[in-house]
């Protein structure tokens, strides 16, 4: 198979064991049914040490959303044996955080209560959160000042823009301090600018809070500019390809982006996408490469 | 046009709409000489309105309490309906072509076979306004729960959230806007379904006090019964409004933003 031709390591030697591994999946696969075109990950082995950033990057469709909900328990894989801090996953995780691209904040709520609806749901938040109210809307709200979104927190969603917005997502997937934090292309729907506002804003709340994340990106230079670690996802049945460790001093800035390094970094991952993608071109449509 | 005196002019359109109507419907009556058992004029439903004032308010009454019992059962049935619906699929499978079905069928039709279990008057007045105005509740209050965003389950979900945590924190507040529109239409529905029974099988309310009035070709009198349920649904729908800017205004608070910002 010419998959086998693609790097597993590069040069940059990918080494996990420097952190203890947090998530752990092993020869993980995740079908829909009972039909083979379901299949949405298979032999999916990816570690991520524990305080450790890493993305996932990968053609669309190759099921990195499946990823998510496997490693947030909402789904249980269908094969392989799936870990979070060590213990097998079976059913939803209450030690993590999410946040999608929609940053669907409920437009009858401000933003501060916006950002404490976790706390409303997870124990033991919730049972403490009527008598020691005070003390979480100071712990929201100097959250929320973390994120620039100070003095903003009386505001209702639809009065902020789409990168206020996010950054309230931000909060809320971080307000019940969640080990784990998981996003799914948090900043795909913002323009260029916000965007790289956003990963500095997310690397300052990560090089704080020393949470274990996971980000699930199509965006290269989003994934380098923060992940220690970039995981390349194969097309559907998705595996991870190619793992590389981003040498790069914390915290990182724009020029970071400039430097060689980095350029070299998002190079290959693009060419070995490229390479995936054409690898699933011609698997599903062989009558057109015999053309 | 400036914008304070359109706003003004826009407030006052209902009823510069509701006096020209009657400015021209009695100089048509009055100018064609039409007869008054064809079309009364105007003053001439309001010398009506007056002068049979007080088996009007006992009729009207009648028919309001009616109305106002049926629609109170049908916002608890299209409530618990349209949440049931709304958060489970095999109860959507299972329940949604009988409601169609209920739906589908002419009320008028059914008003006969109530008379045969509950008798005439009241029972059979109540039940139909219920059986009209329920629908509309369930079907918003369902498709309220339905539209809830899959990623924001999902998040709470991770969180360990119950599907009760839920349907309180998201979907009931995500439907209240869905159900308090559902009000405006169902408030009007229960008037339909009252008069149309007491028009069946009754011996009191606005409906049969239209239908004497017809017998005896006291056309006027039917006019002024129909202005008084015109009155009446006018009356309840603009309550509902009123309840509905109360609770939900944050469902329309972003289109008044926008019209200011763009005038």
């Amino acid at each position: 198979m010419a998959r086998q031709s693609l790097p597993i390591t590069t040069g940059t030697a990918v080494q996990n064991a420097a952190a203890a591994p947090f998530v752990e999946l092993d020869n993980v696969g995740l079908r829909y049914s009972e039909a083979v075109d379901t299949q949405a990950l298979s032999d999916l082995r990816m570690t991520v040490g524990k305080g450790e950033f890493a993305a996932v990057v990968g053609p669309s469709g190759c099921g990195k959303s499946s990823l998510m909900k496997l490693v947030t328990g909402l789904l249980p894989p269908t094969s392989g044996v799936l870990k979070v801090a060590g213990q097998p996953v079976n059913g939803p995780l209450k030690i993590i955080g999410m946040a999608f691209q929609n940053s669907t904040l409920l437009p009858w709520r401000d933003i501060l209560s916006n950002t404490m609806l976790p706390l409303e749901i997870v124990q033991p938040h919730r049972s403490r959160l009527r008598s020691n109210r005070k003390e979480y809307e100071a712990l929201a709200l100097s959250l929320l000042d973390a994120v620039g979104l100070g003095g903003f927190e009386k505001q209702s969603p639809w009065m902020l823009s789409g990168g206020m917005q996010q950054r309230a997502n931000l909060c809320r997937s971080l307000i019940h301090s969640p080990q784990l934090l998981m996003l799914d292309e948090p900043f795909g729907a913002l323009d260029a600018f916000t965007r790289e506002e956003l990963w500095a804003v997310l690397q300052d709340l990560w090089l704080q809070r020393q949470f274990t994340c996971i980000l699930v990106t199509h965006d290269l230079r989003e994934a380098a500019y923060l992940a220690d670690v970039v995981h390349v996802m194969s097309s559907r049945p998705g595996r991870i390809v190619a793992s590389h460790r981003v040498d790069l001093p914390r915290p990182r800035t724009l020029e970071s982006t400039f430097d060689p390094k980095f350029v070299g970094i998002v190079h290959r991952i693009r060419g070995e996408i490229a390479q995936v993608r054409n690898e699933s071109k011609l698997g599903i449509a062989p009558v057109q490469g015999a053309v | 046009m400036s914008p304070q005196k359109f706003r003004r002019l826009e407030t006052l359109m209902p009823w510069i709409v509701i006096l020209g109507t009657i400015v021209i419907w009695e100089l048509v009556v009055r100018v064609f000489s039409i007869r008054q058992f064809i079309l009364p004029a105007p003053s001439e439903i309001y010398v009506a309105l007056i002068q049979y004032r007080e088996p009007i308010m006992a009729s009207s009454l009648f028919t309001l309490v009616n109305t106002l019992i049926g629609f109170a059962i049908g916002i608890i049935v299209g409530l618990l309906l349209g949440m049931t619906i709304g958060s489970s699929r095999l109860a959507y499978s299972g329940l949604y072509p009988i409601l169609i079905g209920i739906n589908s069928v002419p009320k008028a039709a059914v008003v006969p076979i109530l008379v045969l279990w509950m008798g005439i008057g009241a029972p059979p007045a109540i039940t139909t306004a219920f059986l009209l105005c329920f629908f509309p509740i369930a079907v918003n209050v369902a498709t309220g729960l339905a539209t809830t965003e899959p990623e924001l389950e999902d998040v709470l979900r991770s969180l360990g959230a119950t599907r009760l945590d839920i349907l309180w924190k998201v979907g009931i507040p995500r439907s209240l806007p869905y159900f308090f529109a559902s009000l405006k239409v169902s408030i009007t529905l229960a008037f339909v379904g009252a008069v149309i029974s007491e028009t069946l099988a009754s011996n009191d309310g606005i409906g049969y006090l239209m239908l004497q009035a017809a017998s005896q070709f006291r056309t006027s009198l039917m006019f002024a019964g129909v202005t008084v349920i015109a009155a009446m649904g006018i009356a309840a729908y603009l309550i509902s409004v009123f309840i509905e800017r109360r609770f939900t205004g944050w469902a329309t608070r972003r289109q008044d933003v926008g019209t200011t910002g763009g005038g």
